[in-house]
């Protein structure tokens, strides 16, 4: 079993749980995920490791309420525990010092792209990072990911903090502001990370994205997270979930998303019956 | 000379019609006074042939006169003494090639049914001595010695059981969060009831073995740093779990599943009880299973059994050359799976909506044998036509993960990623580092996996006490 040390409530659906699992701590490098599976009957699903403290023996995640699990996973509170915590699994993301990089985060994506942009910037690289969210009471980590980029750009979709817009809108005006950038990291909803690609497609800069589509193992055995890259099949568990942007088939993922949409839905429903009750 | 009696003993089975419902265990195993009536056939052979047939070495002749005297405890040790998995094995193995193929009845076309029996003992253990059945004998002399043994399925753990017996320390270090690898995952409840598989994993850990669940190796440790921690031997036992696809077009549609995904949501993640379990799976009205060995046929029967109206086995060449265990096939003809052989795909074609709607196919045909000895199947020109199908489960064969061997420095890959290792002893060309099972041979069976598991122990054996 696997303690929750700490339990944070980032905005209403979206909450960190700090656990105990001094192993996965000791290996965890950014950009690697977890299988995670809360009791006997509980499903196994990937959540992106987004921090870790190899001294304490901790690691973080942050997860979104969408389904049964998640709420399920919601209604733990500190000092319960979940059965399984499996990792690092995947392959960490490529840190060297590139030169200048830009970090767009979307909703959740924020608490991944922070371990992410603090590697880079640990590796020499000027960060500026892009903070998106539907509105402000949905926004989060604005102070952690303040602290490892030399800019920070926030916008909220209906204007309620910072600019009003969506993400790829100051990412064009980056790229075409003159100023060199020589990689792009995006990491949030499948629709954020596809639209990030295609504006970073003119200039070419390389830009690198986080798949998450559905896992059962997370160790290469099952193939339900296959994907398709630069027209080849790769499993996102064991060859990513890092890949480039530019060559994913952006139409299957979202496609491959929805397989489960209606037993989504039932257990769902049936959790909150239960629940209710 | 007493007469020979050549009737074996039918074991009865669950009604074709009312097992396609359920996933309750199809064979029901013999009573008492069946396995007495099978047993008593046996003629006691000076020249124990069914022995040499046995790759983990079981005293057969022995706890089969056990059974024949009513001295049940005794058929359980002579059993156990060599084969800690004895409840799988008896439904598992494939018998009929091994031990009751070089039985001395087998010329008559009659031998002795030794996997029901092997069977028959294990499950009477369970049932008259759950408190043996889950206790090991007495505890050897400790070595010392320390040996981390990767992966629990049936070389990992028949490895962990016999170097335990021997007063190695053992810890198994497991992936998934149930040991038992593809006892668990991939042979379905039918066949293996999953009550069973953990019944022998308790004995294992009865013996003195250690189990780390959720421990990838290669992620969480690498196999060196695994040695610096203070073990003084590996052995590596992690199978053939990466799933092979065809690799033709239309294969990521919604709705294809590589076998080992429908099998895994299906008997680890019991999706066969959604909603009560949260992992779901899809099953169609129409299932195409590609292929034509055993996890197929379990893949069409569990299809089956979640409501498909029709399953059809799509195998490209004909019955004859079906790698599946003959009773296996057999089993799923009954159930009203249907064969369409000589039968292989060109491509799947899918809706608007990404599902996959057909499987465009080929008519094959038989030409010269090919490597493997059997006939080579030939695309007959022109012959392509759509079979209609809501879901596919491709079952084309596994091969080792590579998430070790690209890992691991020193340790030697073949062309198929199967990890070199010495056929006898399983040592491989890393220093204290032992390999066995799937992991080299690529897919095979469980015993013949357990075999390399209890051959490799006797080499690290040998080593550790050197």
């Amino acid at each position: 079993m696997y303690k929750i040390l700490v339990r944070e409530d980032l905005v209403p659906s979206v909450h960190l749980f700090k656990m105990a699992a001094p192993a996965v701590a000791a290996k965890a490098q950014a950009g690697q995920f977890v299988v995670v599976r809360i009791d006997e009957r509980g499903e196994r699903i990937p959540l992106t490791i987004a921090d870790w403290d190899k001294n304490a023996g901790t690691v973080t995640i942050v997860f979104m309420e969408v389904g049964a699990t998640t709420a399920r996973l919601a209604l733990l509170r500190e000092g319960d525990a979940i059965a399984d915590f499996v990792g690092p699994l995947g392959v960490p993301t490529h840190i060297e010092n590139f030169g200048t990089v830009v970090c767009v985060a979307g909703g959740v994506g924020a608490a991944l792209v922070a371990p992410v942009a603090r590697a880079l910037k640990n590796a020499g690289n000027k960060i500026i990072t892009i903070l998106g969210a539907r509105s402000k009471d949905l926004l989060f980590w604005e102070d952690v990911l303040s602290g490892v980029s030399d800019q920070l750009i926030v916008t909220t979709d209906d204007g309620s903090y910072g600019r009003k817009g969506v993400v790829t809108e100051p990412l064009k005006e980056i790229l075409e502001s003159g100023e060199k950038i020589d990689r792009v990291v995006a990491i949030g909803p499948v629709v954020m990370m596809k639209f990030c690609s295609l504006a970073t497609a003119p200039s070419g800069v390389r830009t690198i994205v986080s798949l998450n589509p559905i896992m059962v193992d997370g160790t290469g055995m099952c193939g339900c997270c296959r994907v398709s890259v630069g027209g080849e099949t790769k499993f996102a568990c064991v060859d990513g979930p890092d890949f480039d942007g530019h060559k994913v088939d952006w139409e299957l993922l979202a496609a491959r998303q929805r397989i489960y949409i209606d037993e989504e839905k039932c257990a769902y429903e049936e959790w909150r019956k239960s629940h209710a009750a | 000379m007493a007469k020979l009696n050549l009737n074996r003993v039918e074991m009865p089975r669950q009604d074709p019609k009312k097992r396609g419902k359920n996933f309750n265990e199809v064979a029901l195993g013999y009573s008492l006074e069946q396995a007495k009536e099978e047993a008593s056939r046996c003629i006691q052979c000076k020249k124990r042939n069914c022995v040499t047939g046995c790759p983990v070495g079981v005293d057969i002749p022995d706890f089969i006169q056990a059974i024949r005297d009513g001295d049940m405890p005794e058929a359980v040790r002579i059993l156990k003494s060599k084969n800690a998995l004895p409840g799988i094995c008896g439904r598992v193995c494939p018998q009929e090639t091994q031990c009751e193929a070089t039985c001395t009845l087998a010329k008559k076309e009659a031998p002795i049914a030794i996997g029901r029996l092997e069977r028959f003992v294990a499950d009477w253990e369970r049932a008259n001595m759950p408190q043996a059945s889950s206790s090991p004998p007495a505890k050897p002399k400790p070595s010392g010695r320390k040996v981390a043994v990767v992966g629990s399925g049936p070389a990992g753990l028949t490895a962990a059981a016999d170097l335990a017996r021997l007063g190695h320390g053992v810890t198994i270090f497991e992936a998934l969060h149930v040991a038992g690898g593809v006892l668990m995952y991939g042979i379905p409840e039918f066949r293996l009831p999953k009550e069973i598989v953990q019944a022998e994993v308790k004995f294992v850990a009865s013996l003195g073995v250690e189990i780390k669940l959720d421990s990838v190796v290669g992620k969480l440790a690498t196999l060196d740093e695994i040695l610096a921690q203070g073990y003084d031997a590996v052995f590596l036992g992690t199978g053939a779990g990466l799933p092979m696809f065809l690799n033709i077009d239309g294969e990521n549609l919604n709705g294809i599943y590589s076998a080992n995904e429908f099998l895994t949501r299906v008997n680890l993640m019991k999706a066969y009880k959604f909603p009560e379990y949260d992992t779901p799976v899809k099953v169609g009205k129409k299932v195409g299973v590609i292929g034509g060995g055993n996890v197929a046929m379990d893949s069409a029967r569990c299809a089956l059994r979640l409501g498909a109206d029709d399953v059809y086995i799509i195998y490209r060449r004909s019955d004859e050359e079906m790698p599946a265990r003959r009773e296996e096939v057999e089993n799923a003809r009954e159930e009203g799976i249907q064969f369409k052989l000589l039968t292989n795909p060109k491509r799947f074609l899918g809706n608007d909506k990404n599902w996959v709607t057909g499987a465009e196919c080929y008519e094959m045909e038989l030409g010269e044998p090919d490597d493997s000895g059997r006939r080579r199947p030939v695309v007959k020109k022109g012959s392509e036509f759509v079979i209609d199908v809501d879901e596919v489960i491709v079952a084309l064969g596994t091969r080792p993960n590579p998430l070790i061997s690209s890992t691991t420095v020193g340790l030697e890959t073949t062309k198929y990623g199967t990890v070199v290792a010495d056929e006898e002893t399983g040592k491989t060309v890393k220093d204290k580092v032992w390999a066995g099972g799937d992991i080299v041979t690529g897919s095979a069976t469980v015993i013949s996996a357990m075999g390399a598991g209890k051959r490799a122990v006797a080499s690290i054996d040998e080593y550790l006490r050197g």
